[in-house]
């Protein structure tokens, strides 16, 4: 492997505010944060994929995939991250490499696709990705992108995942590195002001920043720039001069929360916008953190006068629904990433979860399962769809909400789902988003279609069979 | 005549093209209880996954080698034996196909050599499971080209020469291009003589969209084994689409008789594989083929009005380019251009003058001025840009419902095939308005008496030329 990416993923590795990383031992540490992928027994995308999920939402930027038809041409605009202005993030671009850059190199392909890209859309700058087969014949990405820059006087990023190095949460982290060494930093804010934040890890799936920035703006809090959702080069090139950053998603970008904390004094913290009580702690700690950075005080009562009207709108409307929704069960199977903070949701909803996936959860995620379910809570570490299919069938629960890879599981076996993945339409974030959730999940289970498809046919039917 | 190009660009933009082992497992999910198999890194199944999840919405049963930097060098035997190993235990499928990745044929792993050795030594494990594998690297050709080497290479494991063939056998070796109600309206058409069909792949068996009365980890239905072994005895076989000609070639070498159509959307593409099911069968066409036959020729007249002199860019694999071209240029239609994703005798036969092996940004260029855009989903973008419809066809179709059961084969496919286009024409016609007849300066000039300048004369410095100004379009 290339070195250099042999050492950053070290690096990522020994990610000090990652308490789950620090509690192992050196050797354990070395493995890395994620399980051995077993053959014929695996899902999930690679890192290219999470490196290209992390940074694609960056809506201006043009993002070239140096490798062969499959990695852009089998996935290109699957994802709903949202843009409010440019397009040309949802444009594929790939150097579609054929045998015989395979042969005598990539690297002449890439630099006059570079220029190609440049010269054609002329965008702020061009992210590069490095996949397996360039990785493999050595293609050098980053000498590349070195001279294409001089060259063509525009950012032009490397950023070196290629797929065969881990799964998807390691390319997120990957693909955030490449920002920290080649774009924050790199350009001055024209103005600055003592309510800049960051947001870190939110990709405005189908638009939820937007569920969240209203209530920002009327706060007078301004998103300097959000890694990466709606982002822009510039906005994220001037990231380092925010006052204090949300980390959101887990630990998918922790990375660059941490480390703009070391570099440039940006304290952060960890929340949540999914749930009524994660969405005011998340607006509290950020007005508490301006505050600690000279914003005035005045911002910490005016947000909980915000959080006072919010939540009662929010809870009224719930409210309506509770009565149909309390007891109902709920089976919530996500990559595991996020899942503690839509149990949370959920239960605010009157809903029962009665198991929840952990697969890509850290310890620490478990633990805070733990505390919002109990003690016994059903955490499912690799739950096999035969035996998810056998749960619903046996109305263990009434609906499951999980991610589009397992929606048929659910669907075949005649059961209401719900899709609270990437690939989803519906946004379900902040007070406006969980009100939302609530109404899905009320429209799902009430369809009159569950007892439709689930009504015998007439050859099922006993009376008739004895006719016939 | 077409004149075929390979696009220039360096960098391809919006891609057309899927690769290879997509294409070649694609056509194992045809297959019953089979697990297909990626054997590259997990990303390569996971894409693939997820396309045709997004296309079908079925759950889409696709496995990975999961293979890893370290894995790749040292190659991919321990991966594949492991791979194996776990589905058998997991899901005990009767087939495990395996497609190579760009990755795994970069590095140069020899799987059959590693698939001798395993069986080998897992003879007894793996009793009652049959494992198949087909070279597809993501650098070359493209998802029809996975879809014919993955056939080819069945053909060749399984088919064996048969002693006595099955009277009144047809087999069916359907291209990628068709959809399961392609392949039902196929099925149906062979039946109605009495004929029985074994269609191998069949994905109207597998990706239908029927409710299983139990969950199972491997594909839903399709041809069996046995389906395939059956392939040899059989009393004729039918191939669609130029891009089965390598099995057709296979078949032929065993003694299998063999007709390829080059398409079935069409009249006289219907009425020849209607005319070989009269001779192979000794029957006449039941009346409701004629009746099929006779509502399609009304569609076509009725059609003709709307289809006739409009402009339509194509985007499609070879097959289906070749198939929609043809249908619409008999409706009197122009195909202005045509993109496709990798090389193929057939393309020479479009009927237009260039087609180009190239992208959507390729087809978006040269659509400008059309009244249709034929693309699979990703063509959204660039119809949007250009103001004008698009028709889907193809894979992936993410943003649709019901692609499975799109039907454009046979005289009923053809008649609503026909009834869709017109009635985008219809619903995008454009009204007419004062300006839309303006005169030339030229005219207005001499109207008013003035002299026409700079033609008819021999001045160099004469500004009109004969010449066809194309215009360039800003990206």
């Amino acid at each position: 492997m290339d070195a250099r990416v042999s050492a950053k993923i070290q690096s990522v590795f020994e990610e000090p505010a990652c308490e789950h990383n620090q509690n192992k031992d050196e050797k354990a540490r070395k493995k890395g944060c994620t399980k051995q992928l077993s053959p014929g027994a695996a899902a999930g995308g690679c890192a290219f994929d999470g490196a290209k999920i992390a940074l694609q939402p960056i809506a201006d930027v043009a993002h070239l995939v140096h490798g062969p038809i499959a990695c852009e041409g089998n996935s290109w605009d699957n994802r709903n991250s949202s843009t409010s202005g440019p397009q040309l993030y949802r444009t594929g671009f790939t150097t579609d490499i054929g045998e015989l850059d395979v042969i005598y190199g990539g690297e002449k392909r890439l630099f006059k696709s570079i220029r190609e890209i440049i010269e054609k859309y002329d965008p702020p700058a061009v992210f590069v990705y490095q996949t397996c087969v360039t990785a493999l014949i050595g293609d050098d990405i980053e000498a590349v992108c070195k001279r294409a820059a001089e060259k063509f006087g525009k950012p032009v990023v490397p950023v070196n995942a290629p797929g065969f190095v881990g799964p998807k949460n390691l390319g997120n982290k990957l693909g955030a590195e490449a920002l920290l060494d080649h774009v924050i930093g790199t350009e001055e804010p024209e103005v600055t002001t003592p309510y800049d934040i960051n947001i870190i890890g939110e990709y405005n799936l189908a638009g939820e920043l937007w569920q969240i920035r209203p209530l920002l703006d009327a706060l007078g809090i301004r998103i300097l720039s959000c890694i990466s959702g709606d982002g822009r080069y510039h906005e994220v090139a001037q990231s380092h001069r925010a006052k204090a950053a949300m980390m959101v998603c887990s630990k998918s970008m922790i990375n660059v929360a941490r480390k703009m904390e070391d570099r440039y004094g940006i304290p952060f913290f960890e929340g949540s916008f999914y749930g009524i009580e994660d969405m005011s702690d998340t607006l509290r700690q950020l007005a508490r953190l301006l505050v600690q950075r000279g914003a005035p005080a005045d911002l910490l009562d005016r947000t909980e006068a915000l959080i006072a009207v919010e939540e009662k709108r929010a809870w009224d409307r719930i409210a309506a629904y509770r009565p149909r929704l309390e007891g109902k069960k709920v089976l919530l199977i996500t990559g595991g990433v996020k899942s503690w903070s839509v149990v949370a949701a959920l239960q605010e909803a009157g809903l029962e979860v009665v198991g929840t996936s952990v697969k890509k959860s850290t310890k620490e995620d478990k633990e805070k399962i733990k505390e919002i379910m109990g003690e016994d809570a059903h955490m499912i570490d690799d739950m096999t769809p035969r035996e998810m299919f056998k749960m619903l069938r046996d109305a263990r629960a009434d609906i499951m909400l999980s991610g589009g890879r397992s929606q048929f599981v659910a669907l075949k076996a005649k059961m209401p789902w719900l899709d609270i993945n990437q690939e989803r339409h519906y946004a379900y974030a902040g007070y406006e988003g969980m009100v939302d959730l609530v109404r899905e999940i009320s429209k799902t289970l009430f369809n009159p279609v569950w007892e439709q498809v689930r009504a015998p046919a007439p050859w099922e039917t006993p009376a008739l069979e004895e006719a016939c | 005549m077409a004149i075929v190009h390979d696009s220039k660009k360096a960098c391809a933009v919006n891609p057309l093209k899927m690769s290879q082992p997509l294409g070649a497992c694609y056509a194992f999910l045809g297959l019953a209880s089979t697990m297909p198999m990626m054997h590259g890194s997990q990303g390569c199944t996971s894409f693939g996954l997820v396309l045709l999840v997004r296309h079908f919405k079925e759950a889409i049963p696709m496995q990975t080698t999961a293979m890893n930097e370290v894995s790749t060098i040292l190659g991919g035997m321990d991966n594949i034996e492991q791979a194996v190993l776990n589905i058998k235990k997991r899901a005990n499928p009767a087939l495990i196909a395996i497609a190579s990745t760009g990755l795994t044929e970069t590095k140069g792993d020899d799987v059959d050599g590693y698939l001798r050795l395993i069986r080998a030594k897992h003879a007894e494990t793996l009793d009652g499971t049959e494992i198949v594998y087909v070279s597809t690297p993501d650098y070359v050709g493209a998802f029809q080209d996975g879809w014919a080497a993955a056939i080819k290479a069945l053909v060749a494991a399984f088919v064996t020469p048969a002693e006595t063939r099955v009277a009144g056998r047809i087999g069916v070796l359907p291209g990628a291009h068709l959809t399961p109600a392609d392949l039902e309206e196929v099925r149906e058409l062979i039946e109605a003589f009495g004929l029985d069909a074994v269609l191998v792949p069949d994905v109207s068996g597998s990706l239908d969209g029927h409710i299983p009365e139990d969950f199972t980890p491997t594909t839903l239905g399709g041809a069996t084994l046995d389906d395939i072994r059956g392939l040899g005895a059989c009393e004729h076989v039918i191939a669609i689409g130029e891009q089965m000609r390598g099995a057709v070639e296979r078949l032929e070498a065993v003694g299998v008789p063999c007709t390829l159509f080059d398409r079935l959307t069409g009249l006289t593409a219907t009425d020849a594989l209607v005319a070989l099911l009269m001779r192979l069968s000794g029957k006449p066409a039941p009346a409701r083929l004629k009746r099929q036959r006779g509502q399609l020729q009304d569609a076509m007249l009725d059609g003709h009005f709307h289809v006739g002199g409009k402009r339509v860019a194509i985007g499609a694999e070879p097959d289906l380019l070749f198939a929609l071209s043809s249908l619409i240029a008999e409706m009197g239609g122009e195909v202005a251009a045509a993109v496709t994703t990798t090389h193929s005798p057939l393309l020479v036969r479009v009927p237009t003058d260039e087609v180009l092996v190239g992208d959507l940004e390729d087809l978006e260029m040269r659509a400008v001025g059309c009244d249709l855009l034929i693309t699979h989903a990703h063509g959204r973008q660039a119809a949007t840009r250009l103001g004008i419809p698009l028709f889907r066809a193809g894979i992936p179709q993410f943003d649709r419902i019901g692609t499975a059961h799109q039907l454009s084969v046979g005289y009923r496919g053809t008649r609503d095939l026909i009834f869709q286009l017109a009635n985008i024409f219809l619903a995008h016609m454009h009204a007419h308005g004062p300006e839309d007849w303006p005169l030339p300066a030229e005219a207005v000039a001499a109207a008013q008496g003035q002299p026409a300048a700079g033609c008819g004369c021999a001045s160099s410095s004469c500004s009109v030329s004969d010449e066809v100004v194309i215009p360039i379009i800003p990206a």
